[in-house]
């Protein structure tokens, strides 16, 4: 085995499970396809990595760009993506408070919060629109700066904002609809001492 | 003062701290009167945690071993 291939071996392996995680998040069941693309492209390009403790973002940013190009011909522009109904008042704090869905809880929102799983949280982030779930999941699950993410995802910085907003709404919606839909507060009240 | 809803529309973009220094001082402003929005700050703080934590993923065996084969399988000449 080369020494190239060895360091790159290296470099890459740690950042694996996140690459994936966020592939799931951003394609679904072509995760692995995307995952295994990404590191053959950054396996060609392995010399522009000149700060190996970048290399978590830099190959993000490959894995950014394969998606973004692969749904290009599928997807409409920003300009094109239908203007959903979104409340964009709704507070799911408000809600929890005024349906009270825990009522012998004295941390009611921290209580709600905790009926879910992390797989539940990606179910509820899959149901949402991708012009919704990408920005929420770059920028609030991995972190991402607004600014790379709009560069990432070729659209103005204040139409990503918009599309967090409106996205953030949809989460805390789809939050309470699944929490009742598969009897998580049941679940919870019953776990209450 | 800004209004209630004003502060909630505003309040994730404060916490990732995405507002001009006016609409800072304007929600800082708010939430230094209004206890409701100071939940509701703590509660996106949550939300945020939950988001963040959801990032964390173990490879299953399968796409282990499928990703260290194409890692076996490069070929070093495509190497830049």
């Amino acid at each position: 085995m080369t020494s190239t291939k060895t360091e790159f071996r290296e470099v890459v392996r740690p950042h694996l499970p996140r690459l994936y995680g966020l592939a799931c998040r951003l394609v679904g069941d072509r995760a692995e396809d995307v995952v295994q693309d990404c590191l053959v492209k950054a396996f060609r390009n392995f010399d522009q990595l000149h700060d190996r403790d970048a290399a978590g973002g830099w190959l993000r940013t490959i894995l950014l760009n394969l998606v973004r190009d692969a749904a290009r011909s599928q997807e409409r522009s920003a300009d094109e993506i239908p203007v959903e109904q979104v409340d964009e008042s709704y507070s799911l704090y408000r809600k929890i408070a005024d349906e009270d869905p825990l009522p012998y809880s004295d941390t009611l929102h921290l209580d709600f919060l905790s009926c879910f799983s992390i797989p539940d949280v990606w179910a509820v982030l899959d149901e949402l629109p991708s012009h919704y779930r990408t920005p929420l999941v770059l920028v609030h699950m991995y972190g991402v700066p607004t600014a790379e993410v709009a560069q990432a995802l070729d659209i103005p910085q204040g139409t990503l904002l918009s599309q967090l907003h409106r996205g953030r709404k949809r989460f805390e919606q789809a939050l309470w609809e699944y929490a009742e839909q598969n009897d998580l507060l049941r679940e919870t009240e019953e776990a209450l001492p | 003062m800004i209004s209630c809803s004003d502060a909630v529309r505003q309040l994730w973009d404060y916490l990732e701290d995405e507002v001009v220094e006016r609409d800072r001082a304007a929600v800082e402003e708010h939430l230094a009167f209004c206890r409701r929005c100071c939940g509701e700050v703590e509660f996106a703080q949550e939300l945020r945690g939950l988001l963040a934590a959801a990032a964390d993923i173990e490879l299953p065996p399968t796409v282990e071993a499928r990703l260290t084969a194409t890692l076996d399988e490069l070929d070093p000449d495509s190497a830049t």
